[in-house]
């Protein structure tokens, strides 16, 4: 008994915070967005916050969220002010292409779009949903990140009410890089960013999520991106999460591939205390092709887990998969990646390594790659290290010149490197490098 | 320039050095020789300051100063150069990236401007002459992949750049073909200065043929128990370590 009234307690919070956004936005929004979030409120007060006796949740405790009395977003408004604080984390090469969220409010007084070609359609969700595209996202969303069995992407859905809308038409190519920039800085906010992505026959284009907050507070930030790559259509994608020291952040991120369709993606986690990432990849129809690259580096206090799947429908489908995991002082990391072959899936590609760089003798990393085949002629290989830097490399490099803490550095750099060159956008690169290098007190390395 | 005095030093409580005396002066080459297991790589990373041997007596002045209480980084930007008999691979990490670094740290350490990219790509072009590396080596992560003969000269450009006072030079010659070895001593050559001093660890009398020492020092269970000039070193060639052995024998049972 005691346990469930603890339970009722800490979704309490949210059926509460949901009946008061359902009586602001009932009649704004369209009655299938209604029973869709009230279906997936039902849900989530059914399933509650995860038990870390669930196997999914077995190295991640979710108890200091539940516990936490956030203040839901809609209640809050972002200051100008407070996005204008921020301004300076729009990258360069989306300066005209950005998207900018307060609170998880769309804010078009901060954003630019100067950069995108007319044909492309990209929204803040709230206004998308006023739009003439209100019946096509009612057919997509929430059609990939199935709510049934996740807690948290039932709880976003839950509170689905703005977010980014992006729409490329068949053929449709964007140059400029979209960003999308997430601020949370307004006390212990709470916020729901909901992202639909879709990507028509032979369109390309870069999606950047980048997510940011206070340092001192401890907020909640619960995201869910779904992506559609249609046939032959081209999608790069990177999530930068920097989110404050005390923050928490959970993401779902589900991306469905059509018939020879390329989706390349690589997730920065430098943020947060307890960081959570389900990432799916589809490959529902031949010849696709995905990427799923990811970059965690944490120090004390900080948890970050990475659970992926990638999951193959259909045959002659590539998938490769690095991740690589900087930890630091009492830091902890969690990598769970999971690669399913169907038996319809032959000559299926499919490559996964997770390796761990350890720099404390007290951070700890629980790696589990898995690899569940049911095609009989497919090439699939996994593997995962945990390990730290080498002795001789250090000393190797400190004969050069380079203090320790600047040969450490610049090992950390060359270990990280194989995921950071494949970044495309030039300044997620170099903001990347600067902060492997100057990490800890060393001064400045400079390695152009 | 430098001065070793009475110089012990263990590996694991073995003890490796026991009472190493040397002095080399400014524009001198001094080559150490001796068996294999005789201490002479010991001493090269001592020099350098490598963290897993221990010096338990004796000292080492360099220029003056205690070399002993230098952290190797400090040693280094004070113009202690060690190429590595096996150098080392550094993954994810470009050649040209370290060489800069490296460059810029002593360039600090000297109160000197740095150099940017690509003032210091023209420097870099000048000095891998020296050593006939191609430029391609130089965007390639730090001697991953890189032949025997190719990291060998990949640390002798590193030397180049660096232009230290003191270069200890530990087996270079080691797996080299004559080609390669006669590219590595033409580019230790080029960099003999009167104000610098090259101490050459070797097992081989080869590589004297191409950079002629001033001094040979032939190095047996840890102590030097000859030194003579360069006609030391053909000598030994001719009768090889067994004259050496047995003389320190007999010596040692005198």
């Amino acid at each position: 008994m005691m346990t469930q009234a603890t339970e009722a307690k800490e979704t309490g919070l949210y059926l509460e915070a949901y009946e008061q956004l359902r009586q602001r936005t009932a009649s704004e929004v369209p009655s299938w967005l209604d029973r869709l979030r009230a279906e997936a409120l039902e849900k989530f007060s059914e399933l509650g916050f995860p038990a870390p006796t669930l196997e999914e949740w077995r190295y991640t405790n979710v108890a200091p969220i539940a516990k936490a009395r956030f203040v839901p977003s809609w209640t809050i408004d972002g200051a100008e002010e407070t996005g204008r604080r921020w301004e300076d984390r729009v990258y360069e090469e989306a300066r005209s292409s950005v998207l900018v969220f307060v609170n998880g409010r769309f804010r078009s007084d901060l954003s630019s779009l100067a950069a995108l070609p007319r044909e492309a359609v990209v929204l803040g969700l709230a206004d998308a949903l006023r739009s003439e595209h209100q019946k096509m996202i009612g057919e997509r969303l929430a059609r990939g990140a199935a709510f049934d069995r996740q807690h948290f992407a039932a709880l976003n859905t839950a509170f689905i009410a703005d977010g980014a809308f992006v729409y490329l038409p068949r053929g449709v190519r964007v140059e400029a890089p979209i960003q999308l920039l997430f601020i949370s800085d307004s006390g212990p906010v709470m916020s729901f960013p909901r992202v639909l992505v879709i990507a028509e026959r032979e369109s390309e284009a870069t999606l950047i999520e980048r997510y940011v907050g206070a340092a001192d507070q401890p907020y909640f930030t619960d995201a869910v991106v779904e992506i559609y790559v249609d046939e032959n259509a081209h999608l790069e994608h990177y999530k930068v999460q920097e989110e404050g020291a005390a923050s928490f952040h959970v993401a779902t991120t589900w991306v469905e591939l059509k018939r020879a369709a390329r989706y390349h993606s690589t997730t920065v986690t430098l943020g947060a205390q307890l960081a959570r990432h389900n990432i799916a990849a589809i490959l529902t129809e031949e010849g696709g092709e995905c990427r799923v690259d990811g970059l965690y580096m944490v120090d004390t206090g900080q948890h970050a887990d990475t659970h992926s799947l990638i999951e193959h429908r259909a045959p002659r489908c590539t998938s490769f998969q690095l991740y690589k995991g900087i930890l630091d002082g009492r830091s902890r990391g969690v990598f769970n990646g999971r690669i399913y072959v169907h038996r319809e899936a032959q000559q299926t590609d499919a490559y996964q390594t997770n390796r761990n760089l350890m720099l404390s003798n007290e951070a700890r990393v629980d790696t589990k790659p898995q690899l569940e085949i049911f095609a009989d002629d497919v090439k699939c290989s996994h593997g995962a290290t945990v390990g730290q830097l080498e002795e001789e490399e250090l000393f190797y490099l400190r004969t050069r010149g380079l203090s320790f803490e600047k040969a450490r550095n610049l090992l950390t750099y060359g270990f990280a490197e194989e995921v950071v060159e494949k970044i495309a956008v030039d300044s997620i690169r170099e903001q990347l490098n600067e902060v492997i290098l100057n990490r800890l007190h060393a001064t400045a390395l400079d390695v152009r | 320039m430098l001065e070793i005095r009475n110089l012990h030093a263990t590996i694991d409580d073995q003890e490796i050095l026991r009472g190493i005396d040397l002095k080399v002066s400014a524009g001198e080459v001094h080559a150490i020789m001796g068996p294999n297991g005789s201490g002479k790589s010991t001493l090269a990373k001592v020099l350098a300051g490598h963290p897993a041997y221990e010096v338990t007596e004796g000292e080492i002045i360099y220029e003056g100063k205690n070399l002993l209480e230098m952290d190797p980084d400090e040693r280094a930007r004070e113009g202690v150069f060690m190429a590595f008999q096996y150098p080392v691979e550094v993954p994810g990490v470009s050649n040209a990236q370290l060489l800069r670094l490296a460059y810029n740290e002593k360039r600090k350490h000297q109160g000197l401007e740095e150099l940017d990219p690509l003032e210091f790509k023209e420097l870099l072009a000048e000095r891998a002459k020296l050593v006939d590396m191609d430029l391609s080596f130089m965007s390639r992560s730090v001697n991953e992949g890189f032949s025997g003969g190719e990291k060998k000269r990949n640390e002798i450009l590193q030397m180049a750049v660096l232009e230290p006072k003191l270069a200890i030079l530990d087996e270079t010659d080691s797996g080299l073909d004559i080609d390669a070895l006669r590219i590595v001593a033409d580019g230790v050559n080029k960099l003999r200065r009167p104000d610098n001093a090259i101490i050459l660890v070797t097992h081989y009398q080869r590589i004297l043929n191409y950079i002629i020492p001033d001094y040979v020092h032939v190095l047996y269970r840890g102590r030097i128990v000859r030194s003579g000039g360069k006609e030391l070193a053909l000598e030994l060639e001719e009768k090889g370590y067994d004259w050496i052995k047995s003389e320190a024998g007999v010596t040692a049972s005198a």
